[in-house]
């Protein structure tokens, strides 16, 4: 029955080929703006570890005054963490993993003599960052947080990085120049890029498209006061928002670090609420915090990745449009179906006569609507790797990934035919309420 | 042209006529919010900076050696940059210039009491004390940017210094805002610990950024010389020069000192850097525009198919009406007036979602209420729109001969 009224609707479509096109071009167009827009809100939020990101969290302290903003244009001091607030967490060793750090760019200079430096990005951090966030390492290991005490000159380089400053030949135990210090190379990691880069300065915003290149411990580079691309916020005397100046690194009323814990089970989440909790009522008792230690808070990374906001209006709104638009395809659907439907009465009603029950007409007309809808989602997806691709020639940071995946793929073509589906419900339905006799008494 | 019969005729094709109203009225409510959003970017992405943008080019160099003496490397590199044929004028610029972006900005006070205020308060907010941008430069920057002097002098030779300055020189808006109602010019106004004069006055110009309107042109110049291992070089020269000026500005910085770094996308003329600041804005009005269009050619479409179709099925009926002596007239404008009925339908029903959109809208983004002369320009290109659709099949209604009447389908 069904490859019978799959032929059916075949030779329907093929009768009025135009009205056919035009329902496809509409279909197609709604799907294939939505699923572009779909797709780019998609991979801004998408979850960038997804096996670690339940064990994730990010805790967050507010040492700010009572008067101080919470919330302004640059966004709020108290999503970053001053250094004795960072290093009191790490230092208390109360999660499975515990790591303090921030983004710097430095001048990275090839081996070989005579080339030219170039800028790199990369992260100063804490020793712990490589087990609890996962990255791959290639050759070499990481730091240990003896290392971190002790200041150690030493930096894990990103595989490009390596490849690039060493010709492809070992890295592993050679010096490398960044900025104004050599450091000795212990590990190479696989270029690892998270999308988005969720463990960064909020005022990176995703960090799309960029990479970190090497990883420095952070009391080295709090030692060599290396700069850092961290947003400074500090709050004695006026609140001057800047760059950070000699000093200001360990200032307790200057915040820039991000911190992130691993925590192994509810337990233990709830254990370090309490600790975060205490804590923060232990400054507020020394008199170091003016606020309620209510407002601690301990994100799971998933909520963080949300609480940073990292689509911009401007996407939204392209959504909004985009599903608008499809709302308008749709309807449009909706009305020249119906009118295909119903030039077909006297069909409906010999069809009817000879004994076809209603429900098979809807059936008829329902896979008519189907196919329409299958061809529009082929089309859509054209559509859409053409809007992604359009998209991916911006020069905002985002557009760098916005990349079509299989699951996406999939949806796209769902949605075409819940779409065309749901456009189809009505007009199938109108068909097949046409009366038999009626039609035929006028012919 | 008499309403009743194409109503009575409407009602045999309720739903039809009710999705087709439906498609115009979305798409009217769309297109009508997406109107003032396209005219707000194409206003913001013509906003005038206050430089001489047509003359100027930028050219960055980025020194990768510490404890290098940056004022005589300047001191070279403009004394080169001179001598490069077509160049009007050069100065070593600091890291503020309208649409570039970022913020370099001071606090500052018109008084000693409302710097105490501040600092008691701890914050700037509900003082007379303003933020405004700084832009500075070697000697003669404000003739490069080609800002205009209204009151006051240039800053003199000696008060350029890498230190704290002692003169300042404020636009129109930011000595309006520190000295409501008298003239800035002499007065001392409070940085930090540091006092400084102002002695001029000049046109308003941007800052890096652009904020609400009352903000946009706080700014003060002073004769502080840059001394980053970064250093900017604003080029002034004849618009057609530009392009050869960069490229030959590049091989002589280079030449000049090897060990720097000239990166491509840093030297660029004052036009590419407004380019860059607004190309969010110009994506969106493209993006705006094409799915204006679209939703119309979309509704365009479905206009066409279903009048397509209702000429079609009344056929015998257009056959009778003319066989009884309606003229071809007749029967054109009986579509043309039922599209116009349909349409109108739609537009009522628009304008009650548009302002439904615009509500919600509001409550999202930082949206103005939607002014209401957007209303009339949407109805009529609706309007416009479904005459322009249904032109062709009321056409071929018209042409139905009255002999079809007589046949039997």
């Amino acid at each position: 029955m069904f490859a019978y009224y799959l032929d059916l609707a075949w030779h329907s479509l093929k009768r009025s080929p135009i009205l056919t096109a035009l329902m496809v071009l509409a279909i197609g167009l709604g799907i294939g703006a939505s699923m572009t827009m779909i797709t780019v809100l998609h991979v801004m939020s998408d979850d960038p570890l997804p096996e670690r990101s339940g064990m994730l969290y990010y805790p967050h302290i507010d040492p700010l005054p009572k008067d101080y903003p919470s919330q302004s244009e640059w966004g709020n001091a108290a999503d970053n963490m001053t250094w004795p607030d960072a290093m009191a967490l790490l230092h208390a060793r109360k999660a499975e993993h515990q790591a303090a750090m921030a983004g710097g760019s430095l001048l990275a200079w090839p081996a070989r003599q005579g080339e030219l430096p170039f800028s790199a990005d990369g992260r100063y951090t804490t020793a712990d960052f490589f087990s609890m966030f996962g990255v791959p390492l290639e050759r070499g290991g990481a730091w240990s947080s003896f290392d971190d005490q002790a200041k150690a000159r030493v930096v894990v380089l990103s595989h490009t990085l390596a490849a690039k400053l060493f010709d492809n030949e070992e890295a592993l135990g050679r010096s490398v120049r960044l900025g104004d210090n050599f450091y000795r190379v212990i590990g190479v990691s696989k270029d690892w890029a998270p999308q988005p880069m969720f463990y960064a300065d909020p005022s990176a915003k995703g960090g799309f498209g960029k990479i970190d290149q090497f990883f420095i411990p952070l009391d080295t580079a709090a030692d060599l006061k290396l700069d850092s691309s961290n947003d400074f916020t500090g709050w004695k005397g006026g609140g001057n928002t800047g760059s950070n100046v000699d000093g200001e690194y360990k200032d307790p009323s200057t915040s820039w670090l991000q911190v992130w814990v691993q925590l192994k089970d509810a337990a233990q989440v709830r254990d370090y609420q309490q600790f975060l909790y205490n804590y923060s009522a232990q400054q507020h008792a020394l008199g170091r915090f003016e606020r309620s230690p209510d407002l601690t808070q301990l994100y799971p990374m998933m909520d963080w990745v949300s609480h940073l906001n990292l689509v911009p209006g401007d996407v939204k709104l392209q959504s909004w449009l985009a599903l608008g638009f499809l709302l308008v395809c749709m309807t449009n659907i909706v009305a020249l179906l119906l009118a295909k439907f119903l030039r077909r009465s006297g069909e409906v009603s010999v069809r009817r006569a000879m004994g076809a029950r209603r429900s098979d007409i809807f059936l008829q007309f329902g896979i008519e609507s189907l196919l329409i809808g299958s061809f529009g989602g082929v089309l859509g997806i054209a559509i859409a790797e053409l809007g992604l691709w359009s998209i991916r020639q911006r020069p905002d940071q985002y557009a760098k990934v916005a990349q079509m995946n299989f699951s996406m793929l999939l949806l796209t073509v769902l949605m075409a035919i819940v779409a065309s589906a749901l456009a189809g419900l009505l007009p199938a339905w109108r068909a097949s309420r046409v009366a038999p006799a009626l039609q035929l008494k006028t012919q | 042209m008499q309403l009743r019969p194409i109503l009575s005729s409407l009602r045999h094709h309720k739903l039809t006529a009710f999705l087709l109203i439906l498609q115009t009225a979305f798409t009217c409510a769309i297109v009508i919010n997406a109107l003032p959003m396209i005219a707000y970017r194409i206003e913001r992405t013509s906003t005038p900076s206050g430089v001489d943008e047509d003359c100027l080019s930028l050219a960055y160099v980025s020194g990768i050696q510490k404890n290098v003496n940056q004022q005589a490397q300047h001191a070279t590199d403009l004394d080169a940059l001179r001598r490069i044929p077509g160049v009007e004028s050069v100065a070593v610029i600091g890291s503020g210039m309208p649409f570039k972006g970022g913020e370099n900005s001071y606090g500052i006070c018109p008084s000693a009491s409302a710097m105490q205020e501040a600092m008691s308060a701890q914050s700037f907010d509900k003082t007379d004390c303003q933020h405004p941008d700084v832009y500075n430069g070697s000697p003669g920057f404000l003739q490069v940017m080609g800002l205009h002097l209204v009151q006051g002098s240039d800053f003199a030779e000696g008060d350029y210094s890498t230190g704290d300055v002692p003169t300042a020189i404020l636009t129109r808006s930011l000595a309006a805002k520190l000295y409501p109602g008298e003239s800035a010019l002499g007065k001392t106004m409070f940085q930090g610990k540091t006092q400084i004069r102002v002695i001029g006055i000049i046109d308003d110009v941007l800052r890096p950024m652009l904020r609400d309107a009352g903000q946009d042109h706080l700014v003060m110049l002073w004769p502080q010389l840059p001394d980053d291992t970064g250093s900017t070089y604003l080029l002034r020269s004849a618009p057609g020069d530009r392009e050869r000026i960069l490229n030959e500005a590049k091989a002589v910085l280079v030449k000049i000192n090897p060990n720097r770094l000239v990166p491509e996308a840093y030297q660029r003329t004052f036009a590419a850097v407004r380019h860059k600041y607004f190309q969010r804005d110009v994506t969106m009005i493209s993006l705006l525009i094409a799915s204006g269009l679209g939703l119309l050619f979309v509704t365009a479409l479905g206009i066409t198919g279903l009048a397509n179709f209702w000429v079609q099925q009344r056929r015998r009926t257009i056959g009778i009406r003319r066989a009884i002596g309606a003229t071809r007239g007749n029967i054109l404008r009986y579509f043309q007036a039922e599209n116009f009925l349909i349409v109108s339908f739609g537009i009522v029903l628009g304008i009650l979602l548009a302002f439904a959109l615009n509500l919600t809208l509001m409550n999202f983004y930082e949206l103005p209420r939607l002014p209401l002369y957007y209303l009339p320009m949407g109805a009529v290109m609706l309007w416009l729109l479904g005459q322009l659709a249904v032109l062709g099949p009321a056409l071929r209604a018209a042409a139905v001969p009255p002999v079809v009447a007589t046949r039997s389908v």
